[in-house]
C-alpha cells in the first residue's frame, strides 16, 4: 500500500468544508511556513526534488528560486487548473474532494514567493469546480486564511479563481495568463519567461494543481522526508488518472517507481485488463506523449522493468519509450484501432490550435484530414511517409509545446504501429463499417500485410 | 556587441534583433519575414519563416541553441554565431513553412492585385516547391465586407496580424482583429462594420500577401503595368508624412501608396485621404521615378533573364484526340438548371 499525500484525507465525510478539514489538521503547514522566512521554505520544496506535475516535469522549487525578486514589481503565483490533456483528469478529483487542500498549498507557495495577489485558472468547462472552490475561498477568508494579516503574521494574500472560456492552449502558461489578463489566449514569446516579466509584466510562477497541493505536506514533513518517497530524480507521489480498458479506471495516487505492470494488473491500481483482453498499446502520459506498444510496456528496450518514473518511462527516447508527462494514462486492448485513436488525437490539437504560428496552424489541420482520409479507407501508400514528413516539419519549429504535442503521438503510433497504417489503406473494404479489430484482432490480419517476395 | 551571421561579422546596439543585424550586413543572409514589420511594435515570431540556427550563444554562454529560434524576436548577444543561407536546417525549415503558407492559400495569383509585390510570392519563388502534396479541399472563409476603400479576401490571409497592430497603433479604435482559432482563424469586424479611420488604408501597404488589397484599385492594372512615381503634396492630416509612390497608368494615378523599402516596409505611414482620394496629378509633386531592385518584376516589366521552358507534366499523346483520353480532358457532365436552359 503506497503512502497517500494528497488523497490521504479523501474519504472523510465532509472534508470538502472548512470545519472538518481543519479538524484534519488543514492549514497546519501555513501555521508552519509563517514560523519559517520565505526562502526557507523554498529551499525545502527545492530539497523535496517536487517536479511540476503539469507534464514538463521541471523542478518546482527550481522554478520558484527563478523568479525574479530584485526588480521589487509585486509577484504572482497562478495555479494551473487548465487541465485538458485528454486522458488526464486528477485535478479535477482533487479540487472537487479537497479544495481547502490547493487553497491551503496556494497559500504557503504564496507565502513562500512573496506573492500577495495570487489566481487559480480553472478550465470553463469545470464549472462546478469554479463554484466548490468559490465556496471554499470564501470560507478560507472568513476563517482569516486569506486577506490582510493572515492569523497575525502581517502577510497579506488575496486569491481569486477565474475561469477559462474552454481552450486546451489556455494550459500553456504564457497563453493563460494573457488570458487572465482578459485577452486572447494566444502563447507569448519566450524570452521574457514569466519568471520576469508574467502576469502584468510581474514576476510570475504557474504551476499545476498537483505541484502545488503537495507543498503542504513538504512544508509539514519537511523536503528531505518527501524525497525519500519514490526513486532517485522522480521523488513523491503521482496522481495518475487511469482510464481505457481497465478494470478499475479512476484517480490514483501512487508512489512513483511502481512498476507498470503492477500498476496495470494489481487489484489496489487499475486490476488488470477488462474482459482479460490482451494489452495493445498504452499512453502513459496523456495524449501528447508518444504511445508504447504491447512489448515496450512493461520492460524498457534495454530488457528492465519499466517503473512509473519519469526516467523510467522515456528510457530510450522517442524510438522506445515515452513521458510520464501529466499521468493520463491510458490503456488500449486488441480491439482498439491505433489509426483511429490517432486520428482522434489529432482531430483534438487541430481543434485546439490557437492559429497564431504557421506551422500548427496549418500543420496540424493536415494531419487530421491525411488521418481521417486513412481511417475511412481513402488513404494511399504515400500518405504514410506523407505524415511522418508533415509531423517532422511542425515539431520544434512552433512557438509553443501544443505543436509538439500535436506531432509526436502521430510519429510514435507510425513508428510501432505502421502495419496498421498499411493494412487501413491497403483493405479500405474492410475498415469501412467501423468495427474492424473488434470481432478480428489485428494479430489475425496481420500476415494480409506481410511483404512476400515471389 | 559583435554579431556573426553565415560568417559576416557585424558590430549591434544592446536590444538588436538578429533579423535587424542581418538587414544591416544585407544580402542573401537576410531572412525573410512575412508577419514582423519593423515599424509597428509588436510584431513577429509568428509566421516562422525567418527562423535562424545559432550555433552558439554568446560569448558567456557558447552553447548552441537547440531549436531555431524566430529571428526577429531573438534578441542579439555578444559574440553569437548564427546561421541563415548556411544551414541546410535553416532551409529545411522555410521550405516546411513555405509549404504550411501554400496549402491553404487560394493560388490565384493570375488575378490577384497583389501579384507582383506579394512577399508570399517571394517566399514562394525562393522556398517553394513546383507541386504540392495537399490533396485535400481548402479551407475558405465566407467573404466579409469590410468598406468601400478596403478589399478583404480572407482565404488568402497568413494571419500575420500586421493589419491588427496597425489598427492597434496607428487609428484611435480598433474594431477588427482575429476571430476564432486554429486553421478557421480568421480576420474579421466581428459585426461586418466598415473600417473607417483616416489611417485604415496603410493595412493595405502591410498586408504581405492579398488579403488586404486597395478597392479603388481593384482589377485595374497589373501591379508592373503601372509606372511607379515618388511624389508628395502638404498633407493637413495629423501624422501624415504626405510622401508616397503614385503608381501612374500615363497621366493616370491609379494607385497611392506608401513609399516601400527593400524589404516591402513602408518609410512612414500615409492618410486615407492621400491614398484614396487625391487622384489627380496636379494634387502631387512628383519627384521622380522610383527605384526598385535590379530583378523585380515591377522594375524591370519585362524578363531579362534566361527563363527555363515550363514543362506541363501530363500524359503523352492526352491531346491527340484519342477516345480514351477524352473522358479524361473533358468536363464532367453538368445538366442545367431549368432557368439556365434559355
Amino acid at each position: 500500500m503506497g503512502r497517500k499525500i494528497l488523497l490521504g484525507k479523501i474519504n472523510i465525510p465532509g472534508i470538502k468544508t472548512y470545519e472538518v478539514y481543519r479538524q484534519n489538521g488543514g492549514y497546519a503547514s501555513v501555521e508552519k511556513a509563517f514560523k519559517m522566512t520565505p526562502d526557507e521554505v523554498t529551499e525545502e520544496v527545492k530539497t523535496s526534488g517536487l517536479r511540476g506535475r503539469g507534464g514538463a516535469g521541471f523542478p518546482v522549487g527550481m522554478k520558484w528560486s527563478f523568479i525574479d525578486k530584485k526588480s521589487g514589481n509585486p509577484r504572482h503565483l497562478v495555479c494551473n487548473a487548465d487541465e485538458s490533456e485528454p486522458g488526464t483528469f486528477k485535478d479535477r478529483y482533487l479540487m472537487e474532494y479537497i479544495p481547502h487542500l490547493l487553497i491551503e498549498g496556494m497559500i504557503t507557495s504564496s507565502y513562500a514567493l512573496g506573492a500577495n495577489l495570487s489566481y487559480i485558472y480553472i478550465r470553463g468547462e469545470y464549472m462546478w469546480v469554479y463554484k466548490t472552490l468559490e465556496r471554499a475561498i470564501k470560507e478560507a477568508y472568513a476563517a482569516g486564511w486569506l486577506g490582510k494579516n493572515i492569523q497575525g503574521s502581517g502577510y497579506d494574500l488575496d486569491l481569486h479563481v477565474h475561469c477559462g472560456a474552454g481552450a486546451y492552449i489556455c494550459g500553456e502558461e504564457t497563453a493563460l495568463i494573457e488570458s487572465l489578463e482578459g485577452k486572447r489566449g494566444n502563447p507569448r514569446l519566450k524570452p521574457p519567461f514569466p519568471a520576469v516579466k508574467g502576469l502584468w509584466q510581474n514576476p510570475t510562477v504557474v504551476n499545476n494543481v498537483e505541484s502545488i497541493a503537495s507543498v503542504p505536506w513538504i512544508v509539514l514533513n519537511t523536503g528531505t522526508e518527501y524525497a525519500k518517497i519514490g526513486i532517485e530524480r522522480s521523488t513523491g507521489t503521482k496522481l495518475i488518472s487511469a482510464s481505457g480498458h481497465i478494470k478499475k479506471p479512476g484517480v490514483y495516487e501512487i508512489e512513483l517507481g511502481v512498476s507498470v505492470e503492477e500498476f496495470i494488473n494489481s487489484d489496489e491500481y487499475c486490476g488488470g485488463m477488462i474482459d482479460d483482453r490482451p494489452l495493445k498499446a498504452l499512453v502513459p502520459g496523456g495524449s501528447s506523449v508518444p504511445i508504447l506498444p504491447a512489448h515496450l510496456i512493461y520492460k524498457t528496450a534495454a530488457g528492465n522493468d519499466r517503473l512509473m518514473t519519469y526516467e523510467s518511462l522515456s528510457d530510450g527516447g522517442f524510438a522506445t519509450g515515452s513521458m510520464l508527462g501529466s499521468g493520463g494514462f491510458i490503456v488500449y486492448n486488441d480491439t482498439t484501432c491505433i489509426v483511429r485513436n490517432t486520428w482522434n488525437f489529432s482531430r483534438f490539437y487541430h481543434h485546439e490550435s490557437c492559429g497564431q504560428c504557421t506551422p500548427c496552424r496549418e500543420g496540424t489541420g493536415w494531419l487530421e484530414k491525411v488521418l481521417h482520409r486513412i481511417e475511412n479507407g481513402h488513404g494511399r501508400e504515400e500518405d504514410i511517409e506523407l505524415l511522418l514528413s508533415i509531423q517532422s516539419k511542425i515539431e520544434g519549429n512552433t512557438i509553443c509545446p501544443l505543436g509538439d504535442a500535436a506531432s509526436w503521438p502521430v510519429a510514435a503510433a507510425i513508428r510501432h504501429f505502421r502495419e496498421e497504417f498499411e493494412y487501413h489503406i491497403r483493405f479500405p473494404e474492410k475498415i469501412k463499417n467501423r468495427d474492424h479489430f473488434v470481432h478480428e484482432p489485428f494479430e489475425k490480419v496481420r500476415h494480409l500485410i506481410k511483404k512476400e517476395t515471389v | 556587441m559583435k554579431v556573426t551571421i553565415d560568417g559576416q561579422s557585424v558590430e549591434v546596439e544592446p536590444g538588436t534583433t538578429i533579423l535587424q543585424a542581418a538587414r544591416m550586413i544585407g544580402g542573401e543572409s537576410v531572412p525573410p519575414a512575412m508577419c514582423y514589420y519593423s515599424k509597428l511594435k509588436g510584431t513577429g515570431g509568428k509566421c516562422r519563416c525567418c527562423l535562424v540556427e545559432v550555433s552558439k550563444g554568446s560569448e558567456a554562454d557558447p552553447r548552441p541553441m537547440p531549436k531555431l529560434m524566430a529571428s526577429c524576436v531573438t534578441g542579439c548577444m555578444d559574440g553569437m554565431e548564427v546561421n541563415s543561407k548556411n544551414s541546410d536546417r535553416v532551409t529545411e525549415a522555410r521550405k516546411a513553412v513555405t509549404e504550411f503558407l501554400l496549402i491553404n492559400h487560394p493560388l490565384d495569383c493570375p488575378v490577384c492585385d497583389q501579384a507582383g509585390e506579394c512577399n508570399l510570392q517571394d517566399l514562394s519563388f525562393e522556398h517553394g516547391k513546383p507541386e504540392t502534396r495537399f490533396i485535400e479541399e481548402k479551407r475558405t472563409f465566407e467573404p466579409e465586407n469590410i468598406g468601400d476603400k478596403i478589399q478583404l479576401h480572407m482565404n488568402r490571409c497568413i494571419l500575420c496580424q500586421r493589419c491588427v497592430q496597425v489598427a492597434e497603433q496607428l487609428t484611435d479604435d480598433r474594431v477588427h482583429g482575429v476571430l476564432n482559432r486554429g486553421d478557421h482563424a480568421q480576420i474579421s469586424t466581428c459585426v461586418s462594420a466598415a473600417i473607417d479611420n483616416e489611417f485604415s488604408g496603410n493595412m493595405i501597404d502591410v498586408c504581405p500577401v492579398g488579403a488586404l488589397t486597395d478597392k479603388t484599385f481593384r482589377f485595374k492594372s497589373r501591379v508592373w503595368f503601372n509606372k511607379p512615381f515618388n511624389a508628395h503634396r502638404e498633407c493637413t492630416t495629423p501624422g501624415c508624412c504626405g510622401k508616397t509612390t503614385l503608381w501612374m497608368f500615363g497621366n493616370e494615378i491609379q494607385r497611392v501608396t506608401g513609399r516601400k523599402d527593400q524589404y516591402g516596409e513602408v518609410e512612414d505611414f500615409i492618410c486615407n485621404t492621400c491614398r484614396f482620394d487625391k487622384k489627380e496629378v496636379s494634387d502631387w509633386t512628383i519627384e521622380g521615378p522610383k527605384k526598385f531592385d535590379k530583378d523585380s518584376v515591377i522594375n524591370q516589366n519585362n524578363y531579362t533573364r534566361k527563363t527555363e521552358k515550363v514543362v506541363i507534366n501530363t500524359e503523352e499523346n492526352i491531346l491527340q484526340g484519342r477516345e480514351e483520353d477524352r473522358k479524361k480532358i473533358s468536363m464532367a457532365a453538368i445538366p442545367l438548371k431549368n432557368n439556365d436552359s434559355k
